[in-house]
């Protein structure tokens, strides 16, 4: 008998509105503690919550984006329960009537092909606070400013059977949210985070007992989490246990998973309609308005990436999945008029650059113009692709454009001919013994022993002067003395 | 100068009789030196009363004054007001000082009114007989050995007890109608989303609606004209016209349509008080009305609706009070269960805790369906009544409560006695229509209340009706012993 894993995934996504799902304060991220709640968000007494309509509006593009049903008529319910950073007592959120119903999205697996995972429901609900543990003994602090930012809170279908096509249907969110630009998908901030419904059957068989593996918060972790959680469940079963349904948490330092609370201590919400909230009514007209303005979705965009550009779809796939990233490329290819050098330059140095800083291209240092600008330099061979690293460094470190730096660094390419042709006779004249050898060498050998003299012309040019020229010249004067 | 109606008061304000200081420091020194028999007053606060009034009296000098300019009012200690404890009548939230103004307090201020305290309430709103408020039962000043109702009995004692010429209340299942039929005032509870809810500390959220207590119905036109409206930081309250409700005051009621539901006036019903209500319609008669019998057949229903739904409502609507942010914390907790185990169960009063265990069971998993649902079906029955009794008559009249003010301790002991009082009161929040309760005769030397129940949005009849009454008799001009 051969074990099948069954995988469901509840995303919770931040939505990019300025300010709270029912107040005024701001969203913004990394604030001081508790200087972003306001008298609603402290939930001080008779305050009253007012829905924040940015949301509603994000949350139907994401439906819509999905293909989904959208809820004419969907209602905020209280999830009421007990938590110091949960300050009325309860979340608001949506349980009966979620204002988006069923969807799907399709991803592409290893073998090429795709499959399509389905969305059961996604509704909105107010984020909590957060529970500072570390910074005070024996005591926690409360930070209030995430209590009321807007969630939306995307349920799948189990329909994922291993921790690759997981991570993929995650990606895939991802990036539509991304593109929608309805989350910024900051993982490391918790603006998109994950919880993990994960069970083992013998194929066929009825679906097993499940775990949920909350709040993952990188696509590592999920993959880690989901692929432990899977061996976990095998052994106990293997050696004859049980599987007990519970919350666990993954702890990303000893890459495994642990026990939070069991079914029997879960909570009894209480699940009422929220008294304070009318029901959020809307019509066609409505929706479509938004279906009509939709931003191009990630796949739409990947296969135009293929068709338009020539890209390979590993690639058009990379640079379509994150809407930052998809911007700043197509920018960039506008601005040096090739999109192959382009997407090398973002998928490459750029992204290397943004890795090993730790920080995002919607941050990066250099800016698409300015990429797109020192792509052009090395198009009309002002400079060469090492040189272009340079630039890049520079450009990097010290800001400027390309051709700022390379007037400043002097490093314009030299493609005055007398100038080349004087440092490849100094090559020449200085290295009497690897001529003798070339001149005596069959015709056919000479074209790979070329590559010692090109590499002292461009030592001795300081790496300026333009290869494609060194070479035409070297190998003429080389082979008048053969 | 004291003893007089709002509108009295306006006038003498406006004539130069008395300026908004003089009249502000009589009301406090009779509040200082009467209270104790009453304790009516939660918090006087006499430092922004005597600085509102000041100012008041400067808004008038400049030729800027309204209608409510220097007049001084309380507000019911439900209302968060900036600056100024803010209790429910609760231990809980004893050390709570507001940092902000509830919409009513920010439009009573804006308007210019003079807040002179904050009265006593039953704790969080709960309750018929303000017997359950952490600072003591407030009394009625027709006699002390009775209640003055609930949970507005601060309000209204305060102003039987000539400490305030008017107040704000709320009413949920009757805590404006009931206090004001038992010490004798005008009370009107407005359609539900026609005074904002905003800061307002909520008890069951789709019952709760703020109004005006007062001595006439004219008064409470004046405070209407003040309360009502549409609120943007309360979602539930009505984007709807507010008109002028002291405009039409004086409109004669020839054909007005009255509705006398037989379950209203049933055999239970205390004949002397059966008697006054006939009697109180037969003025109507012959001020021009109509009376038909009508029947709301689901009102018995409405006493264990209203007790699912607003203790649900109530129990997630306390949640809040966890002694993490604020009000009160319980000494020297040993973890976060202990905190909150303890700050609820020592915040916290009996009525209050009874009501949460009602309302958690009913929303608990496995129970809803059974009741708080059924409830919310029963609900719409009720409404449903009323929706079609008011398509055939203009206005609906019956007894307020089914007793004059019972005495002290009398009903402690039972609470479902006491829930019973509410009988009358509690269909009107159920369905979210608009009531009042005028004074329409004595009992045993207690006030009898006589209800007027009207048409969503239909507060600017129902003042009509209350008005003209009151030009008619002079039940509403009795005063207690004394005064």
């Amino acid at each position: 008998m051969e074990w099948e894993t069954v995988i469901g995934l509840e995303i919770h996504a931040q939505l990019a509105t300025n300010t709270k799902i029912f107040s005024g304060a701001s969203t913004a991220f990394g604030a001081e503690p508790n200087t972003q709640a306001c008298a609603v968000d402290l939930a001080l007494p008779g305050t009253l919550p007012v829905f924040n309509e940015s949301a509603l509006r994000m949350a139907v593009m994401f439906g819509t984006a999905i293909d989904a049903e959208i809820g004419k008529v969907s209602v905020f319910d209280r999830k009421n329960y007990f938590y110091p950073d949960l300050p009325k007592g309860y979340q608001t959120s949506q349980l009966f009537y979620p204002i988006v119903g069923e969807g799907h999205i399709d991803i592409e697996l290893e073998d090429g092909t795709t499959k399509r995972i389905g969305v059961t429901r996604a509704h909105l609900e107010e984020d909590a606070g957060k529970s500072l543990h570390e910074e005070f003994t024996s005591q926690t602090g409360i930070d209030l400013n995430r209590a009321g930012t807007p969630l939306l809170e995307i349920v799948s279908e189990p329909d994922m059977r291993s921790a690759e096509e997981a991570v993929a249907y995650v990606k895939k969110i991802h990036a539509l949210v991304t593109n929608l630009g309805i989350c910024d998908g900051n993982m490391a901030e918790g603006s998109f985070r994950c919880d993990c419904n994960v069970s083992v059957r013998y194929k066929g068989e009825e679906l097993g007992n499940r775990t949920e593996t909350k709040n993952i918060n990188s696509f590592r972790f999920i993959e880690k989490a989901i692929k432990g959680e899977v061996i976990r469940q095998i052994d106990i079963l293997e050696d004859g246990g049980r599987i007990t349904q519970e919350t666990r948490l993954y702890d990303a330092d000893k890459d495994e998973t642990r026990s939070m609370r069991s079914k029997e201590e879960a909570n009894d919400y209480r699940y009422f309609p929220c008294p304070d909230l009318l029901p959020i009514v809307i019509d066609d007209e409505y929706i479509d308005t938004i279906r009509k303005a939709l931003p191009e979705l990630p796949d739409v965009r990947r296969s135009r990436f293929v068709d338009t550009y020539q890209l390979s779809a590993y690639d058009a796939g990379v640079l379509s999945s994150y809407k930052p990233l998809s911007d700043f490329f197509e920018t960039v290819t506008t601005v040096s008029a090739d999109a192959k050098l382009s997407a090398n330059w973002v998928m490459g140095e750029l992204s290397k650059h943004l890795n090993q800083h730790d920080t995002d291209i919607k941050n990066s240092p250099v800016s698409a113009l300015q990429l797109g600008g020192l792509l052009q330099r090395i198009k009309d061979n002002t400079i060469s692709g090492n040189i272009a690293k340079k630039v890049f460094e520079a450009m990097w470190n010290e800001g400027g454009s390309a051709d700022e730096i390379i007037e400043a660094k002097g490093l314009k390419q030299v493609t005055d001919t007398g100038a080349i042709e004087k440092i490849v006779d100094e090559v020449i004249a200085n290295n009497q013994k690897q001529v003798d050898q070339y001149t005596a060498a069959e015709p056919d050998k000479r074209g790979k022993m070329i590559g010692f003299f090109m590499g002292q012309v461009m030592k001795a040019s300081g790496g300026k002067a333009n290869p494609g020229q060194v070479q035409g010249l070297m190998k003429q004067k080389l082979d008048a003395l053969c | 100068m004291l003893n007089k109606t709002l509108a009295e008061l306006a006038k003498g304000l406006d004539q130069g009789e008395f300026s908004s200081v003089e009249l502000t420091q009589a009301y406090l020194e009779r509040i200082k030196r009467e209270d104790s028999k009453y304790n009516s007053f939660i918090t006087v606060t006499e430092e922004l009363a005597l600085t509102q009034a000041t100012a008041a009296d400067e808004t008038r000098a400049a030729g800027n004054a309204t209608s409510m300019t220097g007049l001084p009012i309380a507000h019911k200690d439900i209302f968060c007001t900036q600056g100024v404890r803010t209790s429910a009548g609760s231990k809980m939230l004893d050390n709570f000082v507001s940092p902000y103004d509830a919409t009513v307090i920010r439009q009573f201020n804006a308007a210019g009114a003079v807040t002179l305290g904050k009265t006593n309430m039953d704790e969080f709103a709960m309750g018929s007989s303000n017997e359950s408020s952490f600072y003591g039962p407030s009394r009625n000043p027709w006699n002390t050995d009775h209640v003055p109702g609930g949970s507005s009995g601060g309000s209204a004692a305060a102003i039987a007890a000539g400490l305030a010429p008017a107040a704000t209340g709320t009413d949920t299942g009757g805590s404006i109608r009931q206090p004001a039929a038992f010490c004798n005032l005008t009370g009107l509870k407005p359609t539900y989303g026609r005074v904002s809810r905003y800061g307002m500390i909520a008890y069951a959220s789709s019952l709760d609606q703020g109004g005006p207590m007062a001595q006439t119905a004219e008064d409470a036109a004046m405070m209407m004209n003040v309360m009502a409206g549409l609120d943007p930081l309360d979602s539930t309250s009505a984007d709807r016209q507010v008109p002028d409700y002291t405009a039409k005051l004086d409109a004669p009621l020839t054909g007005l349509k009255i509705g006398l539901p037989k379950e209203f006036l049933s055999a239970n019903l205390n004949p002397e008080m059966a008697t006054l209500i006939h009697a109180a319609v037969k003025e109507y008669e012959a001020l021009g009305a109509t009376v038909t019998e009508v029947s709301l057949p689901n009102t018995a229903l409405s006493v264990p609706a209203y007790y699912i739904i607003a203790p649900a409502e109530a129990s997630s609507n306390l949640s809040r009070f966890d002694g993490v942010r604020y009000g009160y914390r319980c000494e020297d907790p040993k973890n976060l269960e202990d905190m909150y185990k303890r700050t609820r169960g020592e915040g916290f009063g009996t009525e209050v805790k009874r009501r949460i265990m009602v309302g958690t069971y009913a929303l608990s998993e496995g129970f809803y369906d059974a009741y708080y649902k059924k409830a919310q079906q029963i609900r719409r029955l009720i409404q449903e009544d009323f929706v079609r009794v008011l398509s055939e008559v203009d206005v609906i009249m019956g007894p307020t409560t089914p007793t004059p003010a019972f005495k002290l301790g009398e009903k402690t002991s039972d609470p479902v006695e006491m829930y019973m009082e509410d009988i009358f009161t509690l269909s009107l929040n159920l369905a979210g229509l608009p009531g009042m309760s005028i004074p329409c005769g004595m009992n045993n030397g207690l006030p009898v209340g006589l209800q007027i129940i009207g048409n969503y949005f239909a507060e600017e009849k129902l003042l009509n009706v209350a008005h003209k009454f009151q030009q008619a008799t002079d039940w509403h001009t009795l005063k207690p012993a004394g005064l």
